[in-house]
């Protein structure tokens, strides 16, 4: 019934050139769930695209050993994403599942897997109930906690002795966790708090309340379609030069090309940027570009890290994948060439990471790029790891 | 909460009840005298953004894009009618939502095959980009505006082609009884194809309109949809007098309840509450609108005859 | 003698169906079984729609409601430490049959598309409502850390027996749907639904029939939400989204609305489906759009309807 098309397998030619002697019975799985159809589908395909990219830098062979990817689609629904990690855990006999975009699909997944004793690369949801109580061994992120860049963005404002800051969030979970990841270390005075509709599309009520109110300076958090609806009516409404709009998740590699212009002058913090100068970013993005034309994204960057961590994890075992507590030890060191960067990992297996902030610029080809501007946070930690307790 | 605020926000939910006016006026046609519930009706809206910001790109003149989109879309929903619809006006409502809904999935994969999965980036022309004074200290944006004036005028074009043409008369006459029109020698299945493809043209005019502000993307048309609906049976199915009335009456309740909603739940209860029980209200505020108007009035507010 | 068919073909697929785990633990694929289980706890939600829509023609497009008050009566239970798997489903069985009261009581003086659109509306609410709820995890949804408890001889974590305890409701309620549409009750909302005029002019008030009608059809797939949440073993507003409520009216429609067997066959074969096609390729939603339409176009009485001696009520 699951025929073999949605297994793409990589490198089994190359298994008879197999070099240790471990890697010659053994498959490498991998199973990479994701949103790949609907709307959100296009940050699957950033994600997917990266994944492929990856392995085609390893030569087809995760960690020595011959490669096999299994791809999932969650179709953004947390059952949907829970039965395909079941699929992937029993059927196919995954080593590892990797991916997730949503913290909700994420929050019903992560311990299916982590109980099943597979290990659980997260490249994008890090919600705060993995950060803390319910932590597991088996589970590592390459992203980050969903309060850490938010804090950045606060640090900045406060840095920049802002005062009278109008915050729009949208009304759920995620849009509350950023707000008070903000608040955590925001000093200045908050002229209004202001939760939108989830999906809402026009923003002309809340931009004009803003406008009345006349603050300094304007937070806000809006992924997806909500943030390029938003940030275009910004603009329209002629407030960019007067207010500066700071963000988090809302202008990315995903949404520029649909804002080009009317993004330019946005702040955003993040722990990642395609300009971010160190080896390994620079030949990712460079083949990224070469090999589909586009600009990669975070989400892209952290699924690519997330099979290089694997990469080192399988090594440092020498392919045995059976030896579990010996993949654990090498991830905890975070010893690969990161796209981020150097980073290391935390008691809860969330990465101890630098965030800079970004402006959105126009580049001398004309073309509107994210740009860092300077590091905000050292080495950060997230705020919720003294509530884990490793088992 | 001064008096210029309250007046912007009326403009504002003006502005996104007309927007809803154009969509609903197509759909509740549709419904009236088909009798067809067009679950697709969003993405023809989506083909017209699509349709519109392509001819855009590519002709660099923002009328002429508007008038291709049009076309474009009267065309696709033409064809979407002879190919699959005209067969479902005598089936089953519950056959025709099943049907129109493998619509939508068919039309949001078919743009994210020719156009990706990415929002595509859309722009006006210079000349619509800026604000008028409409009195000193309200300024507001000349192409909301513009949606204003193109929605109020649409529905003024509409009642005078409904009531006061043959085509009007044709149409009204083909809703109470189809049998007796097709007696007296009228063609209808082009009577209903022609309509079909007005109605499609409108959700192609509302998406064009929407594509520079909101985002065009592949299900971009189902974010809207429901709210359409709401519109449809507040004001009564198969009544474009209704459709204005609840498109209207939704667009403001809507955004009123967005803007200021939290503030006047302020002063009544904590401000901590009302920052919980605020935002929660407001997106329920216009569901809530349509149940009591249905608890009261079980047929909407203006039920169309028979 | 066509019936006779029918019914054959209907036990031969509930057979298959409780052949499925000792096979599946032959060839070593369990998988299965848990994919078969949400499959079927699926069709007991469209059992319980197909009741009112199939046969008393009342178009919900809301059920998906009671998925969730079902869940998050459990969910909101265990949370409090209460895992008593007896009280959590009966309290998800009470709390959807006292919403689907409210709810139906102001919904069935509509009908047709009105009555479509107000469930919608209520649904919707619950949806707004659900996400905006901080205490259990707005948005994000809660984890269900224990699965509900029968004590000893009924153990859910054991993937084999929850699958026939999910069966066995399957079969229990597709039964009891059966008896009741036959019954006098049944008559009442199956006459009311050709021709209410007609129903009131021999005597009956159809309001009342209906509303239980909805009611027993709320607290059916409220236990859908609970057997649900314990499948995931995580709940979110998402069992809510009017999505899902469209995705339930299709399976009904596609097997076939007002058949015995049409919503089991219309669940299993769009879950199928989707599966199989996503598998397959990343575009899948256009081959299932087309599918669909053809289905409608083609297959007039659903895919029961394919089946000989099929026919429609009403």
């Amino acid at each position: 019934m699951r025929t073999i098309s949605r297994s793409i397998s990589i490198g089994l030619l190359a298994a008879a050139f197999a070099a240790g002697p471990a890697a010659a019975a053994e498959t490498l799985k991998i199973g990479f769930i994701t949103t790949l159809s609907g709307p959100a589908g296009i940050i699957g395909k950033h994600m997917k695209d990266s994944v492929d990219l990856a392995v085609e830098h390893l030569g087809g062979k995760v960690g020595g050993l011959p490669t096999e990817i299994i791809y999932g689609d969650d179709q953004r629904k947390p059952d949907v994403g829970k039965q395909l990690a079941d699929e992937m855990i029993k059927r196919n006999k995954v080593q590892f599942v990797s991916g997730i975009i949503w913290s909700n699909v994420m929050l019903a997944v992560a311990p299916t897997v982590t109980r099943a004793g597979v290990f659980m690369i997260g490249t994008n949801a890090g919600p705060h109930q993995l950060a803390g109580k319910q932590c597991s061994k088996y589970f590592f992120t390459t992203s980050w906690q969903n309060d850490s860049t938010p804090e950045a963005m606060g640090q900045v404002m406060t840095d920049q002795k802002l005062t009278d800051v109008y915050v729009i969030a949208p009304n759920y979970a995620a849009g509350k966790d950023m707000v008070t990841g903000f608040k955590k270390s925001f000093k200045g005075r908050i002229a209004g708090e202001v939760y939108t509709k989830l999906g809402q599309q026009d923003y002309q009520a809340e931009i004009s309340q803003l406008r009345a109110k006349n603050p300094k300076a304007v937070f806000v958090f809006l992924p997806g379609g909500m943030g390029i609806q938003f940030v275009k009516q910004y603009t329209a409404a002629g407030l960019r030069d007067q207010i500066p709009l700071y963000s988090v998740y809302t202008v990315d590699e995903v949404s520029l090309p649909a804002l080009k212009d009317v993004a330019v002058g946005q702040y955003e913090t993040r722990y990642w940027s395609p300009d971010l100068d160190n080896p390994a970013n620079k030949k990712y993005v460079s083949d990224f570009r070469k090999k589909y034309g586009y600009t990669p994204s975070f989400y892209g960057a952290q699924s690519y890290d997330g099979i290089m961590l694997i990469d080192s994890a399988v090594r440092a075992v020498n392919g045995n994948l059976n030896d579990k507590a010996g993949m654990i030890k090498a991830m905890e060191k975070a010893d690969y060439a990161s796209t981020r960067g150097k980073y290391s990992y935390n008691i809860n297996h969330f990465p101890i990471q630098n965030y800079y902030l970004l402006q959105a610029v126009r580049n001398p080809a004309g073309q509107v790029e994210m740009q860092i501007q300077k590091v905000v946070l050292e080495n950060h930690k997230d705020a919720y790891y003294k509530e884990c307790r490793m088992k | 909460m001064n008096f210029l605020v309250v007046l912007e926000q009326i403009l504002n939910g003006l502005q996104f009840g007309v927007m809803l006016f154009l969509m609903a006026a197509g759909l509740t046609l549709v419904f009236g005298i088909m009798n067809l519930v067009n679950l697709a009706h969003g993405s023809l809206y989506m083909v017209g953004a699509y349709l519109a910001t392509a001819a855009y790109q590519w002709t660099g003149s923002f009328p002429l894009a508007v008038v291709l989109a049009l076309a474009g879309t009267l065309i696709v929903g033409m064809l979407v009618e002879v190919v699959t619809l005209r067969t479902l006006y005598e089936r089953d409502h519950l056959d025709q939502v099943l049907a129109t809904f493998g619509l939508i999935l068919f039309f949001n994969e078919l743009i994210a095959i020719i156009w990706g999965r990415s929002a595509l980036y859309t722009s006006l022309p210079r000349y619509l980009e800026g604000h008028v004074e409409l009195l000193s200290g309200l300024n507001y944006p000349v192409y909301r505006l513009l949606i204003i004036f193109v929605g109020l005028a649409v529905a003024g074009l509409l009642w005078y082609v409904v009531t006061r043409t043959r085509l009007g008369m044709l149409i009204r006459a083909g809703a109470s009884n189809r049998t007796m029109v097709a007696a007296l020698g009228v063609n209808i299945r082009l009577l209903y194809t022609i309509v079909f493809g007005f109605g499609a043209a409108l959700a192609g005019l509302a998406g064009l309109l929407a594509g520079p502000i909101y985002t065009a993307q592949p299900g971009m048309g189902e974010l809207i949809l429901i709210q359409v609906f709401v519109v449809i049976v507040i004001g009564g199915i198969g009544s474009i007098r209704g459709a204005l009335f609840g498109a209207v009456l939704v667009g403001m309740v809507d955004t009123l309840g967005r803007a200021f909603l939290k503030p006047m739940l302020a002063t009544v209860i904590s401000l901590e509450a009302a920052q919980t029980a605020g935002p929660a209200l407001a997106s329920m505020l216009i569901y809530v609108l349509m149940a009591v108007v249905l608890a009261i009035r079980p047929e909407g507010l203006f039920p169309s005859r028979g | 003698m066509l019936t006779r068919i029918r019914t054959i073909a209907l036990v031969l697929g509930l057979a298959s169906l409780a052949a499925l785990p000792p096979v599946a633990l032959a060839l070593d694929e369990p998988f299965y079984i848990d994919l078969f289980r949400r499959f079927m706890i699926f069709a007991i939600a469209a059992v319980s729609l197909n009741l009112i829509l199939g046969y008393g023609g009342m178009v919900s497009f809301g059920h998906a409601a009671y998925l969730g008050i079902g869940g998050y009566a459990v969910g909101i239970l265990a949370y409090y430490g209460i895992d008593n798997g007896f009280l959590q489903w009966g309290v998800a069985i009470g709390a959807s049959a006292l919403v689907a009261l409210v709810i139906g009581a102001v919904s069935i003086r509509t009908s047709g598309i009105y009555f479509i659109m107000i469930t919608l509306a209520f649904t919707q609410m619950l949806y707004f409502l659900g996400i905006s709820v901080e205490e259990y995890g707005g948005d994000d949804g809660m984890s269900l850390l224990t699965l509900s408890q029968f004590g000893e001889w009924l153990d859910l974590s054991d993937a084999t027996t929850f699958y026939y305890l999910v069966l066995a409701i399957l079969i229990a309620f597709m039964y009891i749907v059966h008896r009741l549409v036959n019954s006098r009750f049944g008559m009442v909302i199956r006459a009311a639904k050709s021709n209410e005029v007609r129903t009131r002019a021999i005597g009956f008030s159809p309001y009342p029939y209906k509303l239980v009608a909805f009611m027993i059809a709320g607290a059916m797939c409220g236990l859908a939400g609970a057997l649900l949440v314990n499948h995931t073993a995580y709940l979110t507003p998402d069992f809510m989204h009017w999505t899902r409520s469209g995705e339930i009216m299709f399976m009904v429609i596609l097997g076939g609305v007002g058949t015995t067997a049409g919503p089991l066959v219309g669940t299993v074969a769009l879950l199928l489906l989707e599966d199989t096609l996503s598998a397959w390729t990343t575009h899948w939603q256009l081959f299932l759009g087309i599918f669909l339409v053809l289905v409608v176009l083609f297959a007039k009485r659903g895919l029961a309807g394919l089946l000989p001696g099929g026919k429609r009520n009403g």
